[in-house]
Order: structure tokens, then C-alpha cells, then sequence
């Protein structure tokens, strides 16, 4: 079954999926969207260094995106303005990665498929290490959930009962930049925020609760992968930007459902 | 009568200089008793009850909690995210879960009962406030620190907000400690009152502090309902104590206290 290359893509889609639920309710929680991109284009100079050394280019996404998150972290602790810090170190990461990748000739040709995903490219090796990520970063965020919520609900009532807000921010920037290195094969660095925030804010319609949130994003994030896997194989469509449209097409829908 | 908080000679410098937001404050509060803090804008109350709580770092003096004292902390303006669903049963389990039961009698003794599926966003300042104080009653606390309880509602909310303190009182034997600005409610219902600007100005029984000279130089205008015209000018009458021989810049009003937030 494994060796079909929709399948293959199909359970590359869910796994993200099942991470992309909860992480992404914290990033809309918390108002990391920004955070978000910024870690996920400054991937794209992971793929250049990756490439350039003849590295997995997991872990070249990894080591660049844990460096984004600690200097982000570090650049709004030292009382940078967030908004405009962002839009610096997004659009500049964005940038250095796309120079950085022309130098490396082979890189050249298929740099649409880490802008944009590969996703039916996925390999059983792929596979195998979104699905551990994936376990590993749920894992993590269900064993902290109370801690996590508590404090992104507010850092002083979190810190009244003991909890260091800034050490479960450390552990949230962590998870995401885990899970930018997991989905730049699915969805690719430019759509990935993507993938985390618009099934989880069109999770928030139906969710009275945080834990109903997170598992309802996890639900929508899954169906737009199924329905944008399946409208890309049918219309010919690529594969990451046809995710991110079916995940939108959800949330318009439950824009609607508000309204009512 | 045992201290469940001692503090001596505690000094807290604004971060990153040497410039004090707090200079010399000596602080104790007993079981069962209501303390209240008062003081304009920028006096330091906020960062006090961080450093009561240990929250901040003390660049000088020191504070001493009792063993084992449990504390209910209701902060100061809490802005909840709207974007986190989260009904007040849920909220009432953050962060440490407790029982459908727990969570209805808690609700009731602070007159909320009912209000358990309701998400925290539907509530108004009051139910807000009962609510914040019944997740605070849940660790049955030993003390009860209440950052500005009442900021946001109107006058008869802030009366029964401060019969039902002294009610959490009588019942669980709390000791209380307060900021506040309603200064008439305040003066009622506290054992003692602190007057703080940078420094301790003045503190006794309600009705001594509100005697004192220092106290009205710093309130007088505030009786009068000038509370929002309040500025601390270094021209006032401000007779210092001999305690109390050191600038007041800390407290300018360029410099609010929700800057060190």
C-alpha cells in the first residue's frame, strides 16, 4: 500500500495534520502567526546549507529554524517592537535563503518544490520521520497541555501558580520550528503557517473548550489534506498550495456558520 | 501572632538600573488579617505584591514566607485572550484539575453558581472578578492578594465585591492583602492600610492613616473625586517622616508602574 505515491502523500498530509491542530491553536492563541512565518521562511536557508553540505535538508530546516526561534526570542525579550521585528527577520530570512539557494546549481531547478512542498514526492524514509516528529510534538504539548494553556491564557495567573511563562514560550517556538523542518516536504516553507493557523481558526467556531479546538483543527487540517490531495490529483492542481485551498474553503465555511 | 509574610528593608530598582521603584519598605501581614495598599500611579504596588509573591528580584532587604503558605493571587486587569475558548468550569481546572464538585462549591460562595458553562468571554467585569477569586479560593489559601479587585466595575459592584471579601474572611480565616483605589470602601473593610509612594508614607488603622498629614497630601485631592487629575507634585506639603528622607522620582508620573510589566 505504502508504494503508491498518493498514499504515501495521503499519510505524509495526515501526520502533519495531527500536529498542525493543537500547535496551530497555540500560534492563534497566542498570536504567533508572524512568529511562525518568519521560522518558517528562514527554512529555505536551511534547504541552501543543507544542500550545500550534503545534509539531510530535515536537519538543515531544523538547526536554522531552532536558531530563528531562539533569536526572535531573544530580539522581543530585549524589547524589540514584535510586529515590526517580524516583518524584518520573515521577509529577510525569506530572502537570504532564496540568494543563498542559487548558489547551489542542483537546487535551482526544483526550488518551487521547497517554496510550495513536494509532497508526492514523499519517500517511506519521509514518512517514517513526519510521523515520529509529529507523535513526538504531540506528545510534548499533551504532557505540558495544562501548563501551555494556563500560561497562554495569561503569564501572570501562570506565574502566580509556579509556571515559567518564558520556558513554555521556549517550549512552543521549539515545536514549531520541529514541525517547520516535518512539513517543508507537504506543504512547503512559504505555506506552512498556513497549515497552522487556518484549521485552527476555523476550529474556533465550533470549540468551546481548548482541548475541542485543538482536536477540531487537527479534524479540518486532515480533511483539507484528503480534499486537497484528491482535487490535485483530479484537476491537476499542485499538491501544498491545493491543501492550504481547501483548508481556506473550510474556513470561509465556518465564517458562515458564525454568522447564524 | 505569626507573620505569614515578613518583609525587611526590601528595595526593588527598576530593571536594568539603580533607580528605585521601591526604596526601604518593611511589610508583615498576619493570619486572618485585611491589609490594604494604597498609593497613585507609579507608587509601587505592584511591584510590591510581586516581591511579596517572589515574583521580582529584590536588589536589597529581604523576604521571609512562611513554610507551606498557600496564596490565592487574583492579578491585576487580567486580559484574557479571546482567541482561547474556555468556559469557566474549564478555567476553574487551570492548572491543576479539579472536580465537577470543587468547582460548583467555589462557584457558589462567591455568588457566580451557575455560571459554569459559560464561556469567560460572555461574563461581565463582576462575574469576572467572582470568578478570579473563586479560582483563587480553590488552593485554600492561607493569604488572598488581590491586585486592583475592583478596577472596571461600578459602585455597587464594588461594594458587593467588598462584602463578599470580608465574607471569604469569616468563612476560611484568610489573611487579605489588597491594592486598591476605592479609598472609601477601603478604609471600611481593612484592619490596616499601607500608604505607599516609593516608600511607606504612612500606615496604621484605617482611621489613623486617614488622619495622617502625609495621607492627605496624597489624597486629599482623590476624596474629591479628582482621582483621574491625580498628579504627585514635589511641591505638596508631603511632610516626610524620618523614614522617609529620599527622592520621590520613582514615583514621577512619566515613569508607570506597567512599564516593568
Amino acid at each position: 500500500m505504502l508504494d503508491d505515491f498518493f498514499v504515501r502523500a495521503v499519510l505524509a498530509g495526515l501526520g502533519l495534520a495531527l500536529v498542525a491542530g493543537p500547535l496551530g491553536s497555540f500560534v492563534v492563541w497566542r498570536r504567533m502567526a508572524y512568529f511562525g512565518d518568519s521560522t518558517a521562511h528562514a527554512a529555505i536557508l536551511g534547504v541552501a546549507m543543507a544542500l550545500a553540505f550534503d545534509m539531510s535538508i530535515y536537519i538543515g530546516t531544523l538547526v536554522v529554524a531552532v536558531s530563528m526561534a531562539f533569536l526572535v526570542s531573544s530580539l522581543v525579550a530585549r524589547g524589540q517592537v514584535m510586529d515590526t521585528m517580524l516583518g524584518v527577520l520573515s521577509h529577510s530570512a525569506l530572502a537570504f535563503g532564496l540568494v543563498a539557494i542559487s548558489f547551489v546549481p542542483s537546487a535551482r531547478s526544483d526550488l518551487s518544490g521547497y517554496l510550495f512542498g513536494d509532497i508526492l514526492a514523499v519517500g517511506r524514509p519521509d514518512l517514517a520521520l513526519i510521523w515520529t516528529g509529529a507523535i513526538l510534538v504531540v506528545g510534548l504539548l499533551v504532557l505540558r497541555w495544562q501548563r501551555l494553556v494556563t500560561s497562554s491564557l495569561n503569564e501572570e495567573l501562570a506565574m502566580a501558580a509556579g509556571i515559567n511563562p518564558k520556558f513554555e514560550r521556549l517550549v512552543l517556538s521549539l515545536a514549531l520550528a520541529v514541525v517547520v523542518a516535518l512539513a517543508i516536504r507537504v506543504v512547503g516553507s512559504l505555506l506552512i503557517s498556513a497549515m497552522l493557523i487556518v484549521p485552527a481558526a476555523a476550529a474556533r467556531v465550533w470549540a468551546r473548550s481548548p482541548e475541542r479546538m485543538a482536536a477540531v483543527a487537527a479534524l479540518i487540517a486532515a480533511a483539507s489534506v484528503v480534499a486537497g490531495l484528491f482535487s490535485s490529483l483530479r484537476l491537476d492542481t499542485p499538491a501544498g498550495p491545493s491543501i492550504v485551498t481547501a483548508a481556506a474553503l473550510i474556513f470561509l465555511v465556518s465564517q458562515g456558520v458564525r454568522r447564524t | 501572632m505569626t507573620m505569614l509574610i515578613q518583609a525587611d528593608r526590601m528595595t526593588i530598582n527598576r530593571p536594568g538600573t539603580s533607580e528605585p521603584v521601591l526604596a526601604d519598605v518593611d511589610f508583615q501581614i498576619a493570619e486572618g488579617e485585611i491589609v490594604t495598599v494604597v498609593g497613585p500611579n507609579g507608587s509601587g504596588k505592584s511591584s510590591l505584591i510581586r516581591a511579596l509573591l517572589g515574583q521580582m528580584v529584590l536588589s536589597g532587604g529581604k523576604v521571609d514566607r512562611k513554610q507551606g503558605l498557600r496564596i490565592g493571587y487574583v492579578p491585576q486587569r487580567v486580559q484574557l485572550d479571546t482567541a482561547i475558548p474556555m468556559t469557566v468550569r474549564r478555567f476553574l481546572s487551570l492548572p491543576t484539575r479539579v472536580t465537577d464538585a470543587e468547582a460548583a462549591g467555589v462557584l457558589e460562595r462567591t455568588g457566580v453558581s451557575g455560571l459554569g458553562p459559560r464561556q469567560l468571554t460572555q461574563l461581565s467585569g463582576g462575574q469576572f472578578q467572582r470568578v478570579l477569586l473563586a479560582r483563587a479560593l480553590l488552593r485554600a489559601p492561607h493569604l488572598l492578594v488581590l491586585d486592583e479587585p475592583t478596577q472596571g466595575l461600578d459602585q455597587p459592584g464594588i461594594v458587593a465585591f467588598y462584602q463578599l471579601i470580608e465574607e471569604v474572611r469569616r468563612q476560611s480565616g484568610a489573611a487579605i492583602l489588597m491594592v486598591s483605589h476605592d479609598l472609601l470602601v477601603v478604609m471600611r473593610s481593612s484592619d490596616r492600610v499601607i500608604c505607599l509612594n516609593g516608600h511607606i508614607c504612612c500606615e496604621g488603622t484605617p482611621q489613623a492613616v486617614s488622619s495622617a498629614p502625609e495621607y492627605r497630601a496624597l489624597f486629599g485631592a482623590e476624596a474629591q473625586g479628582m482621582l483621574a487629575l491625580y498628579r504627585h507634585q514635589h511641591d505638596h506639603d508631603h511632610d516626610h517622616g524620618p523614614a522617609c528622607g529620599h527622592s520621590h522620582d520613582a514615583a514621577s508620573p512619566q515613569n508607570p508602574e506597567t512599564q516593568n510589566a
